[in-house]
């Protein structure tokens, strides 16, 4: 098994080999995939060196140190937490040489065409159909996703399709990876609260999948599905925030510079959201420790839920705290961004996206229903959807 | 604002965890609910036997004690662990008090002084209980109490209220005016009071004309008590931390077992709910409460911030796990025979003990520099400086 003091020597061979300096963006990422040092966990040849996970951070901090260009993990965030992972775990030799480099490179952006206007929540639900053409040896899907997010950006999609509509609703789904440029995808903006549109409808029309694009086997899309629903749950790790990281920046330097601004009914709410900051941050920090100490806890099903109710709240003190300005609103443009930008716009901004962070990846109250079933080991609430053929479904 | 240090360390090691099975064991064969709840109603709610075992068997008296003082030479991280079982049982042993009030205010006096070192050999065998003379509401930052004068070659006069674990001391720590005393217990006259938390009992201590034995000078006892009250408000999160994981696991227990509308009560999402948020805060409160006990065992420079957020946040986790207790024990929650009232009256008490969360936040502003309106930083509220 590869080392840390191996994994800085590999390091050090690649800036000596490729200096970030004058080396372009592009052809340095593409050396540090080749090196296996785009994600030390994953198998070599694909990009790792089959290491523990736990020392990606040590790589991360010492390309970092040396000034190299990162693939900018926020604009391909789907690809790296969801696609990457499913293609890992479902895909076949070929699949993987052909999309995780360019996927991890950020050549090639990915979304997710899961949620449909029927299936949010209860997702295996979907309705979007693929029938295969035996004959080409395609699957051919008609149907409409919702809420994508970078589909307006993205080169390759994650796709989850019914191809047995007689099968109870979570046997007859089958995992496709889709080409956002192939003919009958067709992409809507979806403006949003905030006035722009981050997210997408999109709408397939005959869109011919090629069998050779299938993740997993037919018919067993649904269990692809939950291995891309993990990690997308599960994406917080690694990093260490500082102290005041995050959404409390903001809102405890404007209390510095602005003591205008200071009433004691908002003193005592920013303390309060203050302590309880501090207190997330090392809640994330003990999930760090657990995971490189190889003992992973279940506190990682809860940072979810916690850092959206923490982002709604700071936001919204943020709004109030600022008095008169927080009635403005910086720009309702209607614009088509790539990432989410927390940190670049104003407090009305943040409060109004921060609502999306209780729904986008699960809704809190999902999220509540797995920690109270999978941690706590209380009983599923009984239900009698999971017998009865999709087709047979209520909708 | 005083920046976070690392590396520091929220996990438990494995001698952290071989403790905390030799107190949980102990726990369990000596201080079950039911005899705790035999116990609180009579004239003596401490359980000697248990406290002489923890004590001087498992050398909890002196974990805090340098091994050349004759304790244990271990760290407030071990401690913590212990008061995390204690907590856990609601047990009526006087640690927090003997075991880490007093034993710290002893350290942060001259131990190389015959009469502190004497004492400190005494208290770290459990050969003799300890307990300092100080409202248990006392916190760190707050002024410290000057109800008691010296009248002259060490004859106290004066009395102090809502004294934890009195009852039990063989000797009392005294801050007076001119310095701290060891004062026997037969010096003083106790008056017990009714507690609200029946497993920690409280008495007034009256001095008239006490003789005590002063073993340290007035600048170096308020120091001493102050250093104390820091630690004892930074370990107290973790006695916090472990009643709340025993509300909350009996809790899911019983909502699983408990039928109503032919089904588990368990099942309804309204509990479900409600039981993994708290789940939430304990996982959350075992965080702050690590990093207190950590930030106290390394001497951290951030150690006075990272026990006011610990106790901000502690203190509430708790006596929301114990609240939800009662509540989701139905009837059975509001009986005398269910031991849930002793964990809502000790997380009630707790939340008042060593400062409340609002103290706490108080010194938050401080230490993190978000003042009140109306004051410049530093200067929020009057305490330890970070
Ligand atoms: C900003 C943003 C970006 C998104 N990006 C993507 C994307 O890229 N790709 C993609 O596929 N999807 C995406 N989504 C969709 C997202 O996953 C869904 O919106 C989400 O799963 C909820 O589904 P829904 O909107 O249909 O709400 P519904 O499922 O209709 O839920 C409505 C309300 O009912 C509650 N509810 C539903 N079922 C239960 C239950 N069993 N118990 C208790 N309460 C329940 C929900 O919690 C919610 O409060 C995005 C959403 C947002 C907001």
């Amino acid at each position: 098994m590869t080392t840390a003091d191996e994994l800085r020597v590999r390091v050090a061979e690649l800036l000596a080999a490729h200096p970030p300096a004058d080396t372009p963006r592009g052809d340095f990422l593409r050396a540090r995939f080749d090196a296996g040092l785009a994600w030390v966990h994953y198998p070599e040849g694909l990009g790792g060196l089959g290491a523990p996970r736990s020392l990606q951070v040590l790589v991360d901090s010492e390309l970092e140190a040396a000034g190299a260009p990162d693939n900018d993990p926020r604009r391909i965030g789907i690809g790296l937490g969801m696609a990457a992972p499913t293609i890992l775990a479902y895909g076949t030799e070929e699949q993987k040489r052909r999309f995780l480099r360019p996927l991890w490179v950020g050549e090639e952006v990915w979304c997710q065409l899961f949620s449909e206007p029927g299936a949010g929540s209860d997702l295996a639900a979907l309705g979007t159909r693929a029938v295969l053409d035996e004959a080409a040896g395609e699957w051919v899907v008609d149907g409409q996703k919702v809420w994508t997010s970078s589909a307006h950006t993205a080169r390759w999609a994650i796709l989850i399709a019914r191809t047995d509509p007689d099968l109870p609703k979570h046997q007859g789904i089958t995992y496709f990876l889709c080409d956002m440029h192939a003919p009958g995808v067709e992409v809507r903006p979806l403006r949003q609260i905030t006035g722009e549109a981050e997210f997408n409808e999109v709408f397939l029309t005959g869109v011919r999948i090629p069998d050779g694009h299938r993740l997993g086997a037919v018919g067993q899309g649904w269990a692809v599905a939950r291995t891309t629903l993990m990690n997308e749950r599960v994406s917080i790790g690694g990093m260490r925030i500082p102290r005041e990281g995050g959404m409390i920046a903001p809102v405890a330097a404007t209390w510095r510079e602005r003591p205008d601004l200071r009433t004691h009914d908002l003193h005592q709410r920013l303390l309060e959201l203050w302590v309880e900051a501090e207190v997330a941050r090392l809640t994330g920090e003990r999930l760090r420790q657990q995971l490189v100490a190889g003992q992973p806890g279940p506190e990682g099903s809860g940072m979810k839920l916690t850092f959206a109710r923490l982002n709604q709240e700071i936001s919204a003190l943020e709004v109030e705290l600022l008095g008169e300005e927080g009635l403005l609103y910086e720009d309702w443009t209607m614009r088509r961004p790539e990432i989410v930008d927390f940190t670049g716009r104003d407090a009305g901004y943040r409060y109004l996206r921060a609502k999306g962070n209780s729904i986008e990846g699960g809704t809190s109250e999902i999220l509540l229903n797995i920690v109270a079933e999978r941690v706590l080991g209380l009983p599923a609430e009984p239900r009698d959807d999971k017998e009865l053929a999709w087709k047979d479904l209520a909708r | 604002m005083t920046s976070p240090r690392a590396p520091f360390d929220l996990l438990y090691s494995e001698t952290e965890e071989e403790l905390r099975s030799a107190v949980r064991s102990l726990l369990a064969d000596r201080c079950a609910p039911a005899s705790i709840l035999a116990r609180v109603e009579t004239d003596q709610p401490h359980d000697p036997r248990t406290w002489q075992t923890l004590a001087a068997g498992i050398g909890a008296a002196g974990l805090l004690v340098p091994e050349k003082l004759g304790g244990q030479g271990a760290s407030h991280r071990e401690a913590a662990v212990v008061l995390e079982e204690l907590g856990r049982a609601v047990a009526p042993v006087p640690y927090l008090t003997a075991g880490v009030l007093a034993a710290e205010i002893l350290l942060g006096c001259d131990p190389s002084s015959a009469e502190v070192s004497d004492l400190l050999r005494q208290v770290a065998s459990g050969g003799r209980l300890c307990v300092p003379a100080v409202p248990l509401t006392l916190a760190p930052g707050a002024p410290l109490p000057t109800g008691v004068r010296d009248v002259g070659a060490g004859t106290l006069t004066g009395s102090v209220t809502s004294v934890a674990d009195a009852a039990a001391a063989d000797v009392l720590l005294v801050l007076a005016d001119t310095g701290l005393y060891a004062v026997p217990a037969s010096e003083v006259t106790l008056t017990p009071l009714v507690p609200l938390d029946l497993t920690r009992p409280l008495a007034r201590v009256t001095l008239d004309g006490a003789a005590g034995t002063r073993l340290a000078d007035a600048a170096t006892a308020r120091a001493a008590v102050a250093g104390a009250l820091l630690t004892g408000a930074g370990l107290l999160a973790s006695e916090q931390l472990g009643l709340a994981e025993w509300c909350l696991t009996e809790t899911v227990a019983h909502v699983r077992g408990r039928h109503q509308f032919n089904r588990p009560i368990g099942s309804f999402q309204a509990l479900k709910h409600r039981l993994a948020r708290l789940w939430l805060d304990v996982a959350s409160a075992r965080a702050a409460a690590r990093a207190a006990a950590d930030a106290l065992a390394t001497g951290a420079p951030d150690a006075p911030l990272t026990v006011a957020v610990a106790q901000a946040y502690c203190s509430g986790v708790a006596v929301r796990a114990a609240e939800e207790c009662v509540q989701l024990h139905g009837g059975i929650g509001m009986t005398w025979e269910h031991p849930a009232h002793l964990y809502l009256k000790r997380a009630k008490a707790d939340s008042l003990a060593l400062g409340t969360a609002g103290h706490h936040r108080g010194l938050v502003a401080e230490f993190a520099e978000l003042p009140a309106p109306g004051t410049r930083p530093g200067t929020a509220v009057a305490g330890p400086t970070p």
